[in-house]
């Protein structure tokens, strides 16, 4: 098992079954953009989290969406600071949360933050 | 958040009188008007605004279904309005299939989260391919009125 710092948040690898298997990976992010996951950054999502082959499922307080469907996306109804785990399975889990952890906090979808906060 | 807390009913068109998309948002933006909710001097700039949004990206999102909307200053609560067309209408959809059902959201342009909320509860019904054949049905604003005050009381089906 090989548990990784991420910048922010928290960011786990582990093998499923603890020595061989799929690989699976964990982040817990948050959003950061003012409006929240809106419609254009869950598309921003959905197109980075097709790139992987990876299974992808977000986490969010009332249920789990699967990371590549617009409309389950659509419905965690993410606000600006809302917690989100974004949890991988697969051979490229590890690079599909890393760049989907970067589109959510470090570009933020592209978008501006509340006003007062850089 | 409800659909009885955001649609307005008296702006449901059952058959849509537009085939393209700019005018079919034209049509719901107008049937908005018409029940109060916006001011005539304000559909024309609700119009453009969606109609810009939309070429940003379109939302049409699959299986038929296409939400088109924007933040407005003439929002002042989330309001929709909701129009079928059986012939079906371009979007230019993710799936690139024609929308028979179109949800037309105006949000204020300060309340971000109660926008996110409408959502939700837009997709959480969009979803399910039931819930998407029963709107198609509908031939009445009564009956598409009774869909949705349904839906808002049987959150699970």
């Amino acid at each position: 098992m090989v548990i990784q710092a991420a910048h922010h948040g928290r960011t786990e690898m582990h093998a499923g079954d603890g020595t061989v298997g799929t690989p699976v990976c964990e982040s817990v992010v948050e959003i950061r953009n003012a409006e929240g996951l809106h419609m254009r950054p869950a598309l921003k999502f959905i197109d980075i989290a097709n790139r992987f082959s990876s299974d992808i499922r977000v986490r969010g307080e009332e249920m789990t969406a699967d990371g590549k469907s617009i409309m389950e996306m659509s419905m965690l109804a993410a606000t600006c600071g809302t917690r989100l785990t974004i949890r991988a399975e697969g051979t490229d889990a590890e690079q599909a949360v890393a760049a989907l952890r970067e589109l959510v906090e470090e570009r933020m979808f592209d978008e501006p933050p509340p006003e007062g906060k850089s | 958040m409800r659909f009885k807390e955001f649609i307005c009913f008296g702006a449901t068109i059952p058959a849509l009188q537009a085939t393209d998309r700019d005018s079919a948002i034209a049509e719901l933006v107008g049937a908005l008007v018409r029940a109060g909710k916006l001011s005539a001097g304000q559909a024309k700039d609700v119009t453009k605004a969606v109609i810009k949004r939309e070429n940003e990206a379109s939302t049409g999102m699959g299986k038929g279904v296409a939400v088109p909307h924007v933040k407005h200053p003439a929002a002042k609560g989330v309001i929709g309005a909701v129009g079928l067309s059986a012939a079906g209408i371009d979007f230019a959809a993710l799936d690139e299939q024609p929308v028979y059902s179109v949800l037309l959201l105006i949000s204020p342009v300060d309340n971000p989260d109660k926008h996110l909320q409408a959502m939700e509860n837009v997709f959480k019904h969009l979803q399910k391919e039931k819930f998407r054949k029963f709107l198609r049905q509908c031939r009445t604003p009564a009956e598409l009125e009774d869909l949705l005050n349904e839906a808002d009381e049987n959150p699970s089906w």
